[in-house]
């Protein structure tokens, strides 16, 4: 009975949040939402006993995703006035593009055929879960049979790292910059006096 | 209404009381923590600290605490008022609940989950929301600015942090915090082997609870006081108490990876008598004086210093490490099953 309390606390809560994050003004506020949802989403993960997955939701989304929106978002000069403005304007459109994403979507699964070896697949995890933790579990998938796939995700983020530093890196010889080397090169003799402080006596 | 009350009511009690055990003592340490603060930076700087409330004033931490309780909640025009209210709120929970997956003794473990350093890891993350939050909510420029800095300085620390906690968890083979302490009884403590990391987990937890040299987001110098800077009484008192509840929290975690938790340094008679709770709380009373120790001696960072040393020293450092210790273990087959 608990375990279905709370899966109905987080799923409801969860709902909920992603509403609000659509439907509140203010973009600080929508972000916030974001994270709360994020974190019912890593309840449902516990509950359904993956707790390894559900803790690396918390330290990746919303331990450092969440907190760069943040960072980004609260810089925005919020016009709170103009942010209540264009509803009505940019409904029709939104409308529009909802509906054909609903379509699409509806079209999708009336025509959904799922492969006999997926279900094998997904039926035999290797190791058996009932012996081993989920951490285990994952880390045996991921560095053995996955590990080509999981290497080239590896290289596509560490490519998009070195494409945003190369885009947004300029260095301008008009700085100047600290040379930690030559500073803790220096001699001793150069920087520092030891003086015998007699209590209550001053230099 | 039998099956009611053994299956569900009466496990609720038990843990009730068993967070009230831990959180309670807590507090009381976190208040004394103040006190030994004043009292150890005073003597390292030839002043008396606090002596007036109290034998050894000894009640300092209770009249500071009466204080804040009985002063004004003011919260500021132009806030946000529930992202204002929420912030200290969460930053005092979050310092509360990393203590539920402490091993404070064999087997005395509110929570004994697999993941234990992951959650810690994942709350220790959280404890930037608090502070981004209460510098966005203010609506003022120095609370902005504190927050700003926090933010990044804080998901800077946590990745070598990150990879520091790895090259633990390679030497234990475990992710469960009882067992890694219990790994380093059948070896050694984890410092002896991964002494220069170390060294840099305690720098790291200086910048990640956002001591001193490392206090930039509250700069009393150049931002007043930083993200807290338009808080009063118990709103402003959450956000101090989160932060000494912090400290404790974070040296608790350097205990059990790498001082071995509640075991005693040496496995014979006279140290063996000795609970091993009164070991654990030594232990962590040794880290916390290295805090109170640095702030007292250190001179606080410049914030292009700050950001350097995080990622241009500690991250390759411990990155390199990380690969070292498995290398090493692999080399002389030691890894754990």
């Amino acid at each position: 009975m608990i375990h279905a309390l709370t899966f109905y606390l987080f799923a409801t809560v969860g709902v909920v949040a992603a509403l609000m994050v659509v439907t509140s003004r203010n973009p600080v506020h929508s972000v916030l939402w974001l994270i709360l949802a994020f974190f019912n989403g890593a309840g449902l993960f516990v509950l359904m006993g993956a707790e390894f997955l559900a803790m690396l939701v918390v330290v990746v989304y919303v331990g450092a995703v969440a907190v760069l929106f943040l960072f980004v978002v609260m810089m925005l000069d919020i016009n709170m006035i103009g942010l209540r403005e264009g509803l009505l304007r940019y409904l029709p459109i939104g409308a529009a593009i909802a509906i054909v994403l609903a379509v699409e979507v509806i079209a999708l699964f009336m025509d959904w055929t799922m492969a006999p070896e997926a279900m094998s697949l997904r039926a035999a995890p290797v190791p058996d879960i009932a012996e081993v933790t989920n951490t285990e579990a994952l880390g045996n998938l991921i560095y053995t049979r996955y590990v080509y796939l999981f290497q080239i995700a590896g290289l596509i983020l560490f490519v998009a790292m070195v494409g945003a530093i190369v885009l947004t890196l300029r260095v301008n010889p008009q700085v100047r910059r600290q040379s930690i080397a030559t500073q803790i090169s220096r001699p001793k003799s150069e920087i520092l006096a030891v003086e015998k402080v007699r209590s209550r006596g001053g230099i | 209404m039998a099956e009611l009350w053994s299956g569900t009511l009466w496990p609720l009690i038990i843990i009730v009381a068993q967070i009230l055990l831990i959180v309670l003592p807590l507090l009381g340490a976190v208040a004394y923590l103040t006190y030994a603060e004043r009292k150890v930076i005073g003597a390292m700087q030839m002043r008396r600290g606090p002596n007036v409330v109290g034998p050894f004033g000894l009640f300092q931490p209770i009249a500071d605490g009466v204080k804040l309780m009985l002063k004004e909640t003011i919260i500021p025009t132009g806030a946000d008022r529930p992202v204002f209210i929420l912030a200290p709120m969460l930053t005092f929970i979050l310092a509360l609940i990393g203590w539920a997956v402490i091993p404070f003794d064999s087997g005395w473990v509110l929570a004994d989950i697999n993941v234990g350093v992951l959650y810690l890891l994942a709350i220790s993350g959280l404890g930037v929301y608090g502070i981004i939050m209460a510098g966005w909510a203010s609506n003022s420029r120095y609370a902005l600015l504190g927050g700003l800095r926090s933010a990044a300085q804080m998901v800077s620390y946590e990745i070598s942090m990150g990879l520091i906690i790895i090259s633990v968890l390679v030497t234990a083979g475990t992710l469960n915090l009882s067992e890694i302490v219990e790994a380093q009884g059948n070896g050694m403590w984890y410092f002896i082997p991964h002494f220069p990391m170390f060294v840099i987990f305690i720098v790291s937890i200086l910048a990640e609870t956002n001591r001193a040299p490392f206090d930039l987001p509250e700069a009393e110098a150049e931002l007043v006081s930083g993200y807290n800077v338009e808080y009063s009484a118990m709103t402003f008192a959450l956000f101090f108490l989160g932060e000494y509840a912090n400290m404790i929290l974070m040296s608790a975690i350097a205990v059990v990876l790498f001082l071995g938790g509640w075991l005693p340094p040496v496995d014979v008679a006279p140290f063996t008598w000795i609970p091993g709770i009164i070991w654990f709380a030594l232990k962590i009373c040794l880290i916390l004086f290295i805090f109170l120790w640095a702030r007292a001696t250190f001179p606080r960072y410049r914030y292009d210093q700050l950001m350097r040393l995080g990622w241009k020293v500690f991250l390759p450092v411990s990155l390199v490490w990380v690969v070292l210790t498995a290398g090493v273990l692999m080399a002389f087959d030691a890894l754990p099953a």
